[in-house]
């Protein structure tokens, strides 16, 4: 729709009987751009650079599902969500996918009517401290004042942990991360309590890192993953078997480095070529053509180049793999067979 | 009898005041320390500014400008002046102040894949030209309105105002916003040509049937057809690549915009004789004024496309305008209510006296008056409705609150905070003040012209 | 010779609704209230078409449910594991307890500000012009964040206070806490105290009202009549002697000693604060979210209650002053019972509005953590439960209902303050 501004809220009732019904892949593939939610900005997962580009670890999954689909990585428009607007967002059909590190919950599968093609993160809630309190385990933690994001999960998981270890707190909502990180620094808090990524990145950019640990207790499970709304599976398919291609490809083998080698034609491994299309017709099966998920790890390399790219070790996020190694290597990604 | 008289005949001449009472000295006497309480209250201020000024104006001169990242500032601070605290580090407005002003529109939008610092090759226009003349023209089609010295014949830009910026901002074919443009030709005409053959009612309600009905249903198919045929176009920009600055300039001149004939005709409304129109239009006014502007953006952003036939999706932005429009209708309504009610009874008889019907006195006699009295209420409730634009942050737009966000989540920038704020504080003020300035100027010629 | 006709009899026909003015009226407005109920119905029809499409219903149910999450300001008691409707309840005392604040020292700064910017010290004059510039023309939401920066940056942390030699002192020999968590204050405590009056049973609107205030406060009234009494008395006397008998030891006295005697009875005393494994505890904390948003939203006001009070000061004519110069009041005297009296009348509508303004923009609290009622009812529960029609729209109503009553309450007042002036 390229109208003006005016004309759009005058032709809007005769617009509305045009639109709806179709599926998303079509939409999508009509519109000839994915809208992706993602957040506002969270260091690693998705910030905007100084070229207003999109970078981060959940932006790579939106350019995956975009290269696999419109056949362009580029083709996205990012929609920057808040904790409160990003499921009405996607109720609402104005973004296609999210991939605003959302945790999935039973509620939000069930209750709010969305569906979590997989997990991109593994994460869970852990707790920063600064080294001089003394403190060594959240147990210590009875009477501290904690801050917290508000609009996540970690506000519940947090009421839960104290009251169930029968300790008391003093809780300090706070809207973003970088407004967290002020407060803790300046100490205004003892602890600062997110998803253990979360806390790893604040930590990275701080001016001492060292004067600051992370405690061992991990008092919740958030799964993060990418999210479609309900009842539309075709669209789903699509974006969780993007998200299992990429992870599927490390786990075989597949990298950007060695893709168009791959790819030229059917090699030994029957799965990889099944992958990439050499073989059979997986891609069709999909609704698309047989080279999507070619496509999708050519962006920006396979789940471990993401990893590594945007928030690996060598980044200044510095995440380690942990539960995020493929299954062959003792963590939880495990993606069903290519078949 | 002597010659010798008692009085003096002759003044002496003045003699200079004593030099405690004039000059600099006495100024700063009558002025400064003029009682023992004034002589305290003075040297604690001087004390208060000199402490103020040499925190502020160190940390803003001593800094740091030459820097990608804040890791680097602070290895440049620890270099120069041995600490990291108290020194500015504008390297992260050198780096993001074209984001902080414009967002992510595009600096070349017919070329997507141009940057600001990666410029396409062949002939393109310079950067952000689109915001830069849609603001000056801004600037072009208020002047005639807020200053009488300015020539009349500039109307015409403030009459095409309306149509160039959405042209200008959004892109796309020129036909559609002529096209919306007609409709407003149309009315006209019907109302001049029906108007001798069946009266004025009738006319009246030609003139705003038919145009309604051609912007529902024929304009856009119209535009499309004309601009398949003679396309003439730019390249067309997504709102939701609106931003920083721009974005709060925009939202503000739209609502306003916007709201200024919708808050007349609720004005109207509120003062009319009609009970139910009365309190409908009172009902909406306190309804709107009753809630804070933050539960109207929710509404934009979460409510609205819920009360929307079912499929109809367009992009927060919009839906943005639709909600800041409504809110300053009421504060406008308001304005213009209490310039309606400032007009001295008589013009209201004295027009009545000419034997004009209500339209007809409000077009010539009443509404130029008010609205030229409401002038400055107007000029600050545009103020207030440009500093409200910065709420948007909290439902997730980008504009420069917003961006705060954004550039603190880039690894090279994470843990920046006061250079941002003081940046977006002194943008604001800079445009806040010299319009509160002007509205104080106008009311004080208006203040001349009628009392 | 002129014969009189009757006026022909007018049958009504369909076009006298549009061309006579008698029925023209009805007719718009009959198309005006047709037209509203349409829009009506178009918005309701298309909600309930687009929440069957969601799959969604919509009810208050989910406000009897547990609201998991914990509320750090709360006026009531309250855990995590009472119900949304409780927490929106909590939100709603902190939204109140905020605004009244707030309108309160605004009228006070703005009313100091105001008249100092007409103050004849030129220094004094110019920084409350400089004060009330940078405020009125920097949005609130930038304020609200830099005060509570400048609380996090600039005042030191409780650790600070910790140790042989610690950084930071309590200030007020040792009974306040300035802390960039907030300020710890001495809290009232009774040691024989009457306990509290659960009110509301178990209910989510439930709250308890102590007992101790109650009497305290029933006290204090009766010396407060009985002063007035004193009062009426000595006026009586004075009208018919001449002479004022002196009362200012029999005020004194009937305001303190009531009061005095109570708490004693009660065993008052105050609860010092004090440095207990993390926190301070004890005492009253004053967060610092509190802190700095009612800084900002008082600031921030009182520059527009500043220009206000000025105008009303300046609309005062000059010949006020001058008549009461010649009657030989002193500058601040003739401010205090010639010219603000008067300019009241002037200043207590926009005033009204002004109210209404911080009230609305103590909704900006998000920004600073402060949990009020849109943090707590449009915040954390909105994103728990996903009920974004009903959280919204009770919001609304509860902020309209809360301007409504401040406009009620001040209008009333205005036409009294009218009534009186006459």
């Amino acid at each position: 729709m390229k109208k003006s501004v005016i004309l759009g809220v005058a032709t809007i009732a005769a617009l509305a009987a045009g639109a709806a019904a179709a599926g998303t892949v079509d939409d999508v593939k009509a519109r000839g751009k994915l809208n992706c939610g993602v957040a506002t900005g969270v260091p690693g997962f998705a910030s905007p650079d100084a070229n207003g580009e999109w970078q981060g670890f959940d932006v790579a999954v939106c350019r995956a599902v975009a290269a696999a689909v419109l056949d362009d990585p580029s083709a996205v428009e990012f929609i920057p969500t808040t904790g409160k607007t990003r499921f009405t967002a996607l109720a609402s059909g104005e973004i296609d996918m999210l991939a605003r590190n959302t945790t999935w919950t039973f509620s939000r599968d069930v209750d709010l009517k969305f569906e979590f093609v997989g997990v991109n993160y593994y994460d869970g809630q852990g707790f920063m401290v600064p080294k001089a309190l003394g403190v060594s385990s959240a147990k210590e933690l009875d009477g501290a004042t904690v801050c917290i994001q508000t609009g996540t999960t970690t506000e519940l998981n947090l009421a839960d942990f104290f009251r169930i270890n029968n300790m008391s707190y003093e809780p300090v909502p706070i809207e973003t991360n970088a407004e967290a990180q002020q407060q803790y620094l300046a100490g205004a808090c003892d602890v600062y309590t997110t998803d253990a990524s979360g806390l790893a990145a604040t930590r990275a950019t701080f001016e001492n890192a060292g004067d600051h640990v992370i405690l061992p207790e991990i008092i919740s499970k958030e799964p993060l993953g990418p999210l479609v709304r309900h009842g539309d599976h075709e669209w789903g398919d699509v974006v969780r078997w993007t998200l299992n291609a990429l992870i599927a490809a490390e786990e075989l083998g597949v990298t950007s480095a060695n893709i168009d080698e791959l790819s030229s034609g059917p090699g030994d491994n029957p799965e990889v070529n099944r992958l990439l299309g050499t073989e059979g017709t997986l891609g069709e099966m999909l609704g698309l053509d047989a080279t999507w998920a070619q496509r999708a790890i050519k962006v920006g390399g396979n789940y471990g180049e993401v990893f590594a790219k945007n928030i690996g070790e060598e980044t200044p996020i510095g995440l380690a793999r942990g539960l995020n190694a493929q299954w062959t290597d003792g963590g939880l990604l495990y993606a069903p067979p290519f078949r | 009898m002597s010659d010798v008289s008692f009085v003096r005949t002759e003044m002496l001449p003045e003699k200079a005041p004593p030099a405690s009472e004039v000059g600099v000295l006495g100024w700063i006497r009558h002025n400064l320390f003029s009682s023992w309480l004034n002589a305290i209250l003075t040297i604690v201020s001087l004390f208060f500014i000199y402490y103020v000024l040499s925190n502020i104006l160190a940390w803003t001169f001593q800094s740091v400008w030459n820097a990608n990242s804040l890791s680097e500032c602070r290895e440049i601070m620890m270099a120069t002046w041995g600490d990291t605290h108290g020194h500015a580090c504008w390297g992260v407005i050198k780096d993001r102040w074209l984001q902080l002003l414009y967002g992510f529109y595009p600096p070349y939008p017919a070329h997507p894949d141009a940057t600001w610092s990666n410029p396409p090759e062949t002939g393109a226009w310079p950067a952000y030209f689109r915001p830069n003349l849609t603001f000056i023209l801004l600037l072009v089609a208020i002047a005639p309105v807020l200053f009488t010295k300015v020539p009349r014949k500039l109307l015409f830009v403030t009459a095409a105002y309306p149509f160039l910026l959405p042209w200008l901002m959004w892109g796309g074919s020129i036909w559609g916003p002529l096209m919306v443009a007609a409709g407003f030709a149309i009315g006209y005409l019907a109302y001049k040509f029906v108007l001798p053959v069946a009266g004025s009612l009738i006319a009246m309600i030609v003139a705003v049937a038919l145009p309604i009905l051609w912007w529902l249903f024929a304009a856009g198919s119209v535009a499309d057809a004309i601009n398949s045929v003679i396309p003439i176009g730019i390249a067309s920009v997504e709102s939701r690549d609106f931003g920083g600055f721009m974005l709060a300039i925009l939202l503000g001149v739209v609502a306003i915009g916007v709201s200024l004939p919708i808050g007349i005709v609720l004005a109207l409304g509120r003062q009319s004789d009609l009970m139910i129109v009365k309190y409908l239009c009172v009902g909406f006014i306190e309804f709107i004024r009753g809630v804070p502007l933050i539960t109207l953006l929710f509404v934009a952003s979460l409510l609205l496309n819920l009360f929307l036939p079912p499929g109809t999706n367009f992009d927060i932005i919009l839906r943005v305008m639709i909600m800041m429009t409504l809110f300053s209708a009421a504060y406008m309504a308001e304005v213009i209510r209490g310039g309606l009610a400032a007009l001295p009874r008589g013009q209201y008889e004295g027009a009545d006296s000419l034997g004009l019907n209500y339209w007809q006195a409000q077009r010539l006699i009443i509404m130029p008056q008010a609205l030229k009295i409401s002038i400055p209420g107007i000029v600050s409730t545009f103020i207030g409705i440009f500093k409200d634009t910065t709420l948007v942050s909290i439902i997730g737009l980008f504009d420069v609150i917003g961006l705060t966000n954004g550039i603190r989540a880039d690894t090279a920038w994470n843990g920046v905070y006061w250079e941002l704020f003081a940046f977006i504080g002194v943008l604001f003020f800079v445009v806040c003040f010299s319009m509160s300035r002007y509205s104080m100027y106008l009311e004080r010629k208006l203040q001349t012209g009628h009392r | 010779m002129t014969t009189i006709t009757d006026p022909p009899k007018e049958h009504f026909r369909l076009s006298m609704l549009l061309y006579d003015t008698r029925y023209r009226s009805a007719t718009i407005q009959v198309i005006a209230m047709i037209g509203f109920m349409l829009l009506a119905a178009w918005i309701i029809s298309n909600t309930i078409q687009n929440l069957e499409t969601l799959g969604r219903t919509v009810g208050f149910g989910f406000f009897s449910e547990p609201s998991s999450y914990d509320i750090n300001q709360r006026l009531l008691e309250y855990d995590s594991r009472d119900t949304h409707l409780r927490a929106a309840f909590i939100g709603l005392l902190n939204t109140l307890v905020v605004a009244v604040l707030g309108c309160i020292t605004a009228t006070i700064i703005g009313v100091m500000v105001g008249v100092l910017r007409l103050s004849n010290n030129w220094l004094i004059a110019r920084i409350m012009t400089v004060y009330v510039e940078m405020f009125r023309n920097v949005p609130v939401l930038l304020w609200i964040v830099f005060a509570m920066a400048i609380l996090i940056e600039s005042l030191p942390a409780p650790r600070a206070f910790r140790g042989e030699n610690p950084e930071a002192t309590m200030d007020l020999f040792g009974t306040v806490a300035v802390t960039n968590r907030g300020v710890y204050i001495p809290e009232f405590l009774f040691s024989r105290g009457l306990g509290d009056i659960h009110l509301f049973g178990t209910s989510s609107l439930r709250f308890d009202v102590s007992l101790d205030l109650v009497a305290f406060l029933i006290v204090l009234g009766g010396s407060i009549f009985a002063m007035r009494k004193v009062s009426a008395w000595a006026n009586a006397t004075q009208e018919q002697t001449g002479d004022r008998p002196t009362i200012w030891h029999i005020q004194l006295g009937l305001l303190f000693v009531p009061s005095a005697i109570l708490l004693t009875v009660l065993g008052f005393h105050l609860g010092y604060p004090e440095l207990k494994g993390f926190n301070f505890t004890g005492g009253t904390h004053l967060r610092n979210s509190l802190i700095a948003l009612w800084l900002a939203l008082s600031l921030y006001t009182a520059a527009f209650i500043a220009e206000i009070v000025r105008a009303g000061i300046l609309a005062i004519s000059k010949g006020q002053t001058e008549a009461a110069s010649a009657l030989g009041l002193r500058p601040g005297r003739t401010m205090r019972l010639v010219i603000l009296p008067q300019a009241l009348r002037v200043i207590i509508p926009p005033m009204i509005s002004n109210y209404l303004n911080l009230t609305k923009n103590s909704s900006l609290a998000i920004a600073v953590g402060y949990m009020d009622i849109t943090g707590t009812l449009g915040g954390i529960t909105m994103n728990q439960t996903g009920r974004e029609l009903e959280c919204v729209l009770l919001l609304m109503l509860v902020y309209l209902t809360i301007s409504l009553s401040i406009s009620a309450v001040m209008n009333w007042y205005n036409n009294r303050v009218k009534l009186v002036e006459r």
